[in-house]
C-alpha cells in the first residue's frame, strides 16, 4: 500500500476514509484488482466496437488485437501506465449498451463502477452515433462523480462531415470531454491530462443526472431519494439506487440489506462480507 | 435493531409500496426517459451535414454482402481468394527456409554433433528428434501463416465478419442455437480455445453449450496447414498446372464450409436433445466499415497470432519430436514401440480409409493439431524404411513438395487416405488446450468429455462412411 503523501482528495468526496489513497482497496481486491502498486484506478467503459480496445492500447502501450466487431473484449483487461508520476492501474470493461443489468457484462460493468469505485471512470463514445451512446454515458454519470468522456473516432465524424460541439457537451454533462482518435492517437495526450486531472482532483465534476420528468417516476423518487440520503448521506448516487429499488434489482436489494450501499460511503472493507457474486463473474482467465 | 437497519427496512418498504405505484411498465418508462435525454443532450451537440450524401457506401457494401442472393457466394469467394493467395503465395518462402534450416543448419548440427563426440542416442534424440521436428514445424507452417492471418485479420478490421455473422444468424436461429454462436464461430477459425472463451457473449447456459461444443467445427490455426498441405499435394495435384492453386483452394474452402455446416446439423441436433429449449433474441450492430491500417494489422496479426501460433508448435514439437525418436529407437525383441502401435492401430485406421500411422500421428499430436503432419512424416519414413540412411524416426532432407508426396505415397497414402485425412482433421477431438478451456469454462467434466468424445466419435463414423462408399463406387484406396 502506497504511503506517499497524496494531493487531498476532490471536496465533493467528503467521507473520512477518502484522502487515504487506499481508500477503496479492500473493494477492489475483492474485485480481483491488486492496487499494492498503483495510485489510481481507472474503469474504461462504453458501447461496444467504439474502440475501447484501441484507447486501452494506445494508454497501456499493449498489443491486444482490436477487432472491428462488436463484443470482442470478452474478459476484463488490466494494464497500467504512468503520468506526471502517478501510476494508472487501466482496467479495460467489456463494452455495453447499457447498464440495467440485464445480461452478465452488463453487471461485470455496473459492478465494477459501483463497487470497485474507480478514482475516474473513462466513457469511450462514438462520436458518429452520439445519441445512442449517451444512453450509456448518462447511466454511467449517474453512479459516479468522476468520469471523463473519450469522443472517440472523430475521423469517421469528419468523414461523414458532422460537427460535434465538445465544449457544448462538456458544459451539459459537467465532465471533461476529450475529442480522440484513438487509432491514430490524436487528442490522447489531452485524455490523459484529463484523467489526472480528475483523478487528482484538479477538476471538480458536476455530472448531468437523469431529470425523469415523466410524472410518475419523478413523483416515486421525490419519496424515495429523501429517504436514502437520510439513510446514507455520503452516497454519491441516491437517485441511482432509488432507481434500482424501484427497478427491484435483486443486487441492489441485497447490497442494501447487507450494508454493502454503506460501504460506499463510510468505507470499511475489511469489515464487509465479500460480495459472492461479484468474484464469480469478475474472474480474469488467461 | 440498529437505528440504520431501521432506516434500510424502511426504504425497502417504500421502494416496495411505490414499485406498485409505478407499475410494471417502470424498466420501459426509465429506458424511454433516458433516450429521451439522451438525444436531447445529442442534438444540442451535433450539427448535422446540410444535406443527406447521395450515395452512402456503407449502406451499399452492405446491401451487397448481406444480400440473399450474393450473400453467401460472395462471402465463400472471399474466403477462397483468401486461401488461394494463402497456398500460392506460401511455396516459395516455404523452400527457402526449408533449405536454410534443413539443408544447410541441419548436417552441421550433425558435423558439429560428431566433432565433440556426442554419443549417438543424445544426437538423435536432440538434432533428429527435436530439432528437425521443429524445423520442419517452422517451414512448412510459418509461410501460410505469416499469410493468412494478416489477410484474415484485415477482414476483421475492415468490418466484414459481423456480416457474415449476420447472413448466418438465420441459420443459427433454425438450428435452436444463438445468433452470436456465429461470433464465437468465427474466433474458433483463429483458435478454438479462444472461440470456447469468446462464447461467454452467450447469456443463455443452454445456448453457450451449444456454442461449446460446437467450436471444435471451426477449423482452427492447427489445422488450416494440414488442410493446405494435403490439398496442395493431392487434390490441387489432379488439376492441370495452372488450376492446381485454385482447386487446392476450394478443396480447402469445401472443408472450412463443411465444418460449419456440422456446426448447424450438431448445434440442430442438441437443441433438439440433449439441450432443449427456446431461441433468445440480441441485436446484432453493424458496425461501420472502417479502412484497416495495413501495416499495424499486420504488425500485430503477425505477433498475436503466427507467432503466438509458431511458438505453441515450436513448444509442443520439440518434445513430439523426442518422443518419435524415442519410441521410433527403443526396440522390443528388434521392432520398435511406434511400429508395435502402427501395427496395432493399422487395421482399425484402413477400415475407415486411414491408416496406422495417421492414427499414432493423431496421438502423438493431442496436444497440438499442428505436428499432425510432421509427425505423419517422420513415421511414415520409420516404417516404409526409405531414406535409409538417416536412421529410424529421422526426418530426412525433401527439397520440395513433390518429395513429401513420394514419402506419403510410399507409406499407403491414396486419394481417399487424402480425403479423409482431411475430414478427419477437421472432425475430430480438440486439442488438449481446448479441452481444458471447456473444463474451466464450464466448470464440468461430463460437458468436457462430451465435448472431446462426440466429435471423435462423428470423425470415425464419417471417415467410414467415406470409406466405404469410396470403395464401392470408385474402387479399393
Amino acid at each position: 500500500m502506497s504511503t506517499e503523501t497524496k494531493i487531498p482528495r476532490p471536496a465533493f468526496d467528503s467521507s473520512a476514509c477518502a484522502s487515504c489513497p487506499a481508500h477503496n482497496a479492500g473493494n477492489l481486491l475483492k474485485l480481483g484488482v491488486d492496487m499494492s502498486d498503483w495510485d489510481y484506478v481507472v474503469a474504461l467503459g462504453g458501447n461496444p466496437n467504439t474502440g475501447k480496445s484501441t484507447v486501452f492500447n494506445a494508454l497501456t502501450g499493449l498489443r491486444q488485437h482490436t477487432g472491428n466487431w462488436p463484443g470482442k473484449t470478452v474478459t476484463r483487461a488490466e494494464g497500467g501506465y504512468s503520468y506526471k508520476g502517478d501510476r494508472y492501474k487501466i482496467v479495460d470493461l467489456p463494452g455495453t449498451y447499457s447498464l440495467l443489468s440485464t445480461s452478465l457484462d452488463e453487471e461485470v460493468a455496473r459492478d465494477f463502477i459501483l463497487f470497485g469505485q474507480p478514482d475516474v471512470t473513462v466513457i469511450v463514445v462514438d462520436a458518429t452515433r452520439l445519441e445512442r451512446n449517451l444512453n450509456l454515458a448518462l447511466q454511467v454519470l449517474e453512479i459516479t462523480e468522476r468520469a471523463v468522456i473519450c469522443l472517440n473516432l472523430m475521423d469517421e465524424a469528419r468523414r461523414y462531415h458532422l460537427e460535434v460541439d465538445d465544449r457544448r457537451l462538456a458544459r451539459d454533462l459537467g465532465v471533461p470531454v476529450v475529442p480522440c482518435v484513438a487509432r491514430t492517437g490524436e487528442g490522447l495526450p489531452e485524455l490523459l491530462e484529463a484523467i489526472h486531472d480528475v483523478a487528482t482532483g484538479e477538476t471538480v465534476c458536476k455530472p448531468y443526472r437523469l431529470k425523469n420528468e415523466s410524472p410518475v417516476i419523478r413523483h416515486a423518487l421525490d419519496a424515495l431519494v429523501p429517504k436514502i440520503k437520510e439513510a446514507f448521506p455520503d452516497l454519491p448516487n441516491a437517485q441511482w439506487v432509488a432507481l434500482r429499488l424501484l427497478d427491484g434489482d435483486q443486487r441492489i436489494i441485497e447490497a442494501l440489506n447487507k450494508g454493502e450501499l454503506g460501504d460506499l460511503t463510510v468505507q470499511s472493507p475489511l469489515e464487509a462480507e465479500p460480495a459472492a457474486s461479484i468474484y464469480l463473474d469478475l474472474e480474469v482467465t488467461t | 435493531m440498529t437505528a440504520s437497519t431501521v432506516l434500510t427496512a424502511d426504504i425497502l418498504q417504500t421502494a416496495d409500496n411505490l414499485r406498485w405505484e409505478v407499475g410494471p411498465g417502470f424498466h420501459e418508462q426509465l429506458m424511454e426517459n433516458i433516450y429521451a435525454e439522451a438525444s436531447q443532450l445529442a442534438d444540442r451537440a451535433v450539427t448535422w451535414p446540410e444535406e443527406e450524401p447521395k450515395f452512402d457506401l456503407d449502406r451499399t457494401i452492405d446491401r451487397l454482402v448481406t444480400s440473399h442472393i450474393f450473400g453467401f457466394p460472395i462471402m465463400i469467394l472471399l474466403f477462397a481468394l483468401v486461401f488461394w493467395i494463402t497456398i500460392v503465395g506460401a511455396n516459395y518462402p516455404s523452400q527457402i527456409i526449408y533449405d536454410v534450416l534443413i539443408g544447410r543448419i541441419y548436417p552441421f548440427l550433425q558435423q558439429s554433433a560428431q566433432t565433440i563426440g556426442m554419443p549417438w542416442w543424445l544426437s538423435g534424440l536432440l538434432i533428429d528428434g527435436m530439432y528437425l521436428a521443429t524445423a520442419w514445424v517452422v517451414s512448412v507452417m510459418l509461410p501460410p501463416m505469416a499469410i493468412f492471418f494478416p489477410l484474415f485479420t484485415l477482414l476483421e478490421d475492415f468490418g466484414y465478419l459481423p456480416r457474415v455473422s449476420f447472413n448466418l444468424d438465420n441459420a443459427f436461429r433454425k438450428a435452436g442455437a444463438h445468433g452470436k454462436q456465429s461470433l464465437s464461430m468465427m474466433m474458433g477459425f483463429g483458435c478454438n480455445a479462444a472461440g470456447i472463451i469468446a462464447t461467454r457473449v452467450i447469456d443463455s447456459p443452454r445456448e453457450r453449450l451449444i456454442a461449446i461444443i460446437t467450436n471444435n467445427f471451426a477449423l482452427c490455426n492447427g489445422r488450416w496447414p494440414t488442410q493446405i498441405l494435403i490439398a496442395t499435394l493431392f487434390i490441387g495435384s489432379l488439376a492441370p498446372f495452372y488450376l492446381a492453386g485454385l482447386i487446392s483452394a476450394l478443396a480447402v474452402v469445401s472443408i472450412a464450409v463443411l465444418g460449419v455446416l456440422l456446426t448447424f446439423v450438431v448445434s440442430w441436433s442438441l437443441s433438439r436433445t440433449m439441450l432443449k429449449g427456446e431461441v433468445s433474441t440480441f441485436s446484432l450492430e453493424l458496425p461501420p466499415y472502417r479502412p484497416p491500417q495495413v501495416l499495424r494489422t499486420i504488425g500485430t496479426s503477425f505477433v498475436d497470432r503466427t507467432l503466438y501460433v509458431l511458438w505453441r508448435a515450436v513448444v509442443f514439437a520439440m518434445p513430439a519430436g523426442a518422443v518419435i525418436w524415442l519410441i521410433s529407437n527403443i526396440t522390443i525383441s528388434g521392432t520398435s514401440i511406434a511400429e508395435y502401435m502402427i501395427n496395432f492401430l493399422n487395421p482399425f485406421g484402413v477400415l475407415i480409409g486411414l491408416n496406422g500411422i495417421i492414427l499414432v500421428a493423431y496421438i502423438v499430436a493431442i496436444p497440438a493439431n499442428e505436428i499432425v503432419i510432421p509427425t505423419i512424416l517422420m513415421l511414415t519414413v520409420l516404417v516404409t524404411g526409405i531414406n535409409a540412411g538417416s536412421g529410424a524416426g529421422v526426418m530426412f532432407e525433401m527439397n520440395s513438395l513433390a518429395e513429401t508426396k513420394t514419402v506419403l505415397v510410399a507409406g499407403g497414402f491414396t486419394l481417399l487416405t487424402a480425403i479423409n485425412l482431411m475430414l478427419f482433421s477437421l472432425i475430430h477431438n480438440p486439442c488438449s488446450t481446448t479441452i481444458y478451456t471447456i473444463y474451466k469454462e464450464t466448470g464440468s467434466k461430463r460437458w468436457a468429455t462430451i465435448s472431446a468424445l462426440l466429435p471423435l466419435a462423428m470423425g470415425f463414423i464419417v471417415t467410414f462412411m467415406v470409406a466405404q462408399l469410396w470403395r464401392l463406387f470408385i474402387g479399393p484406396g
